[in-house]
């Protein structure tokens, strides 16, 4: 068994599960397991966006005036942010690929640094409604508007906290990461991990494509 | 690299097999609560739906008993309510959905695949803990004034109304969507990836082809049941009106929100007891399952097809008319590949060297219940008929000859099947075939009444009925407690065989796939060494 191959000398037995034959077959599952998760996160928000469009149908009048409240230069602002730490990522990714694990060090920390700043745009943006009174469902206490405000407004938070909540827990664990990079973990042996972690972000980046303009530019 | 392991000797394997059996290779309660072992975890997820079947079966056996007369016998109308939904609650999302796939599956996803584990070990142990968290909800439920919307949270019940744990139950069932997505992604990779030399797509047993089938669904639809139920929790607490018509939402549209997952969920239970029964049957007939591929091709068919099906339960809820004929149409469409692996299991035995062992039974109560079951679900696919029976014991007695018929007797034989394998014990197998002739009894006398009191427009959910009914109530009580003597018998015979069984040999039935070229019970890597496969799981006479 050939454990050092063409990897810089990297032991490949340090990294492989006892359960696998070797790193091909482990960074092979890993993978196609990580996109089976993509499939099921998928098809979560597509309940969303399935609960958005019958909404939607019901009062298009109400979403047409009840979406010029929502601020979309905060919006375009947020989507240039999440873009910008898609790059950032792809770059930590290559970083590991190529063993330059300072180059994955620094572009992990900026990618958690463009989160968190997507974070408190969303937060201004948030205390903004409360302040008009637009809260969610049921509590909603804002200004006039023709049909089910309600439900408009209580689709934005359920769908913009969903996700939110991703974004959260993708700093969480963009945290973890940066910290193992730290220690020097990863390399062009074990990478797969960065590799996934990359791929559920650029989920969350791409959910967040689809909810800007169905949320903010409705017209 | 892999000539390097390869090994095939059995008398190499009898050499080393002193090695400590997975049971007895670690000890200790630690070595248990924070083990990666995908047959420790299988028999950990097995003892934890056993104890929920209990719970669940006391529920219905209460609620039989509350029928037993049309008075108020036990328990008030709102107690009675309650009673039902935890039945159902408990059985669907605590019982039968994991059943089979993550305990047998669990345990002999690996062994049959001849390989040392599930691609995520690690993954694996947190989806048990996910499924245990799931389950401390359900049980803060019983005890914080219980459930009573039935087990379908129907709205807007359940999101204005009922004064019951909705959020806390509901909070518990989206847990538990979790943990089968994480097994089911956990399937598909260990599938995909992790196959023994020569172990390719058509040389599987069926069983491992019904748990893939299985784990597209779980992976595909339980998303979409996580996000109702988050969506049912929002609306309870928010208001955020999209399913309460008085806050602007509709009802109808958590119906299909609801059944989007809750159809295909119905074949997250019964595919892995189509899987099991193959098993059994090849295995007892000693003969070449009739039709591999168009028994392995038909599970994923129906996975594909069940995905949009879902209206048939919506026949009556105001849905178009139009959209109604195509769900009833795709309705009888799933009958075809399921009638292709019941004529296959048939012909199968046709001119097999048939043992009756106690598995056997089991496939062969499996047959009649589920051709039972089946048929009786064309009378509810049919639109005009469905008026009528729509929300009647005609519906209750389906899905239980569907789902204890089915799946619930393919669970049970296949525990008896690989009860060897797993424990390294034989049982009684007269008392195993006393629990399975009681089992099949009263389980026809309890629900075939239901079959004709659904007829006659019985209606489903209500604690007293009309005197004209009483006659078929009071067998159907009779029925269930039949049945409820036959399942303790067969929990006796397994802990009888657990204190006095005697020892399995490594193959007791003389099967041909994987796990019974390992000990009883295995060791904790399986296999000594990499086992190779040379032939077909039911090259039999070959």
């Amino acid at each position: 068994m050939s454990s050092t191959s063409a990897n810089s000398g990297i032991d490949e037995k340090k990294y492989l599960a006892h359960h696998f034959q070797n790193m091909a077959q482990q960074n092979a599952s890993g993978k196609l397991g990580m996109w089976l998760f993509l499939g099921q996160e998928l098809l979560f928000f597509s309940g969303l966006f399935m609960a958005y469009f019958a909404a939607r149908y019901f009062y298009p009048e109400t979403f047409l005036d009840a979406h010029t409240y929502l601020d979309w230069k905060l919006g375009a602002l947020n989507t240039v942010v999440l873009l910008t730490s898609s790059l950032t990522m792809a770059l930590a990714v290559r970083g590991a690929q190529t063993n330059n694990n300072a180059s994955l060090v620094m572009n992990l920390w900026l990618t958690i640094i463009l989160a968190f700043v997507f974070l408190v745009v969303k937060y201004f943006e948030y205390t903004h409604k409360f302040d008009l009174g637009i809260l969610p469902g049921s509590f909603y206490a804002g200004p006039e508007i023709v049909g089910q405000p309600n439900v408009f407004f209580g689709l934005y938070f359920v769908l913009t906290g969903m996700h939110g909540l991703h974004v959260v827990i993708g700093i969480g664990v963009l945290i973890w990461v940066a910290l193992q990079a730290q220690k020097g973990v990863y390399n062009s042996v074990n990478h797969v991990f960065v590799e996934n972690v990359g791929l559920y972000w650029h989920l969350v980046d791409l959910i967040w494509i689809f909810l800007f303009p169905l949320l903010y530019l409705v017209k | 690299m892999f000539l390097s392991q390869q090994r095939t000797n059995s008398a190499a394997a009898d050499a080393s097999g002193s090695e400590p059996s997975y049971l007895t290779a670690k000890r200790g309660l630690m070595s248990w609560l924070v083990t990666v072992d995908h047959k420790r975890i299988g028999l950990m997820y097995l003892v934890s739906v056993l104890f929920f079947f209990l719970v669940g079966g006391l529920f219905a056996l209460a609620v039989r008993m509350e029928l037993f007369s049309p008075a108020e016998n036990y328990f008030s109308a709102d107690t009675y309510n309650k009673l039902f939904t935890l039945h159902g609650a408990v059985m669907v999302f605590l019982v039968i959905i994991p059943s089979i796939p993550a305990s047998l599956g669990n345990f002999f996803l690996p062994l049959m695949l001849g390989v040392k584990d599930v691609a995520f070990p690690k993954l694996n142990l947190l989806s048990f803990y996910i499924y245990v968290f799931g389950a401390c909800f359900f049980l803060y439920t019983l005890v914080s004034g219980g459930l009573d919307t039935g087990w379908t949270f129907y709205t807007p019940y359940s999101s204005s109304s009922s004064e019951t744990s909705v959020i806390s139950s509901t909070f518990g069932a989206f847990v538990l969507g979790f943990s089968s997505i994480l097994t089911g992604v956990n399937f598909i990779v260990t599938m995909h990836k992790m196959r023994a030399p020569g172990m390719t797509w058509t040389r599987m047993p069926l069983f491992l082809w019904s748990l893939y089938a299985t784990s597209v669904i779980q992976v595909l639809a339980t998303p979409v049941l996580a996000i109702t139920l988050l969506l049912l929790i929002a609306e309870r607490t928010l208001g955020i009106g999209i399913f309460d018509p008085a806050m602007g939402g509709d009802p109808v549209l958590y119906q299909h929100f609801f059944w989007f997952y809750s159809h295909p969920a119905v074949y997250i239970m019964i595919l892995p007891g189509f899987g099991v029964i193959s098993e059994l049957i090849t295995i007892n007939s000693r003969k070449h399952i009739f039709g591999y591929k168009a028994v392995a091709i038909s599970s994923v068919s129906i996975a594909v097809i069940g995905f949009l099906v879902w209206g048939h339960h919506m026949f009556v809820s105001g849905q178009s008319e139009f959209i109604s004929v195509f769900f009833s149409f795709l309705t009888y469409a799933v009958g075809l590949p399921t009638a292709i692996k019941v004529f296959s299991w048939v012909a199968t035995m046709y001119k097999g060297s048939i043992t009756l062992t106690t598995p056997m039974w089991y496939a062969l109560s499996f047959l009649f219940l589920f051709s039972i079951g089946g048929l009786t679900g064309l009378f509810l696919g049919a639109l005009s008929v469905d008026v009528h029976l729509h929300d009647t014991y005609f519906v209750v007695a389906h899905f239980h000859y569907v789902m204890m018929g089915g799946t619930i007797i393919a669970f049970i034989g296949g525990i008896h099947h690989w009860w060897p394998k797993m424990t390294g014990k034989m049982y009684n197998s007269a008392m195993g075939n006393l629990g399975c002739f009681l089992t099949f009894v009263g389980f026809n006398v309890t629900f075939f009444s239901q079959f004709l009191m659904g007829s006659q427009g019985m209606p489903r959910r209500y604690y007293t009925y009309l005197e004209q009914y009483e006659t078929l109530h009071v067998i159907s009580t009779i029925g269930s407690q039949v049945l409820g003597l036959g399942l303790f018998v067969t929990l006796f015979c397994f802990i009888h065989s657990l204190m006095a069984g005697k020892k399995a040999g490594k193959n007791p039935w003389g099967g041909l796939s994987m796990e019974w070229e390992t000990e009883s019970p295995p060791i904790e890597h399986n296999f000594h060494g990499q086992p190779v496969c040379e032939r077909g799981p039911y090259d039999y006479g070959k």
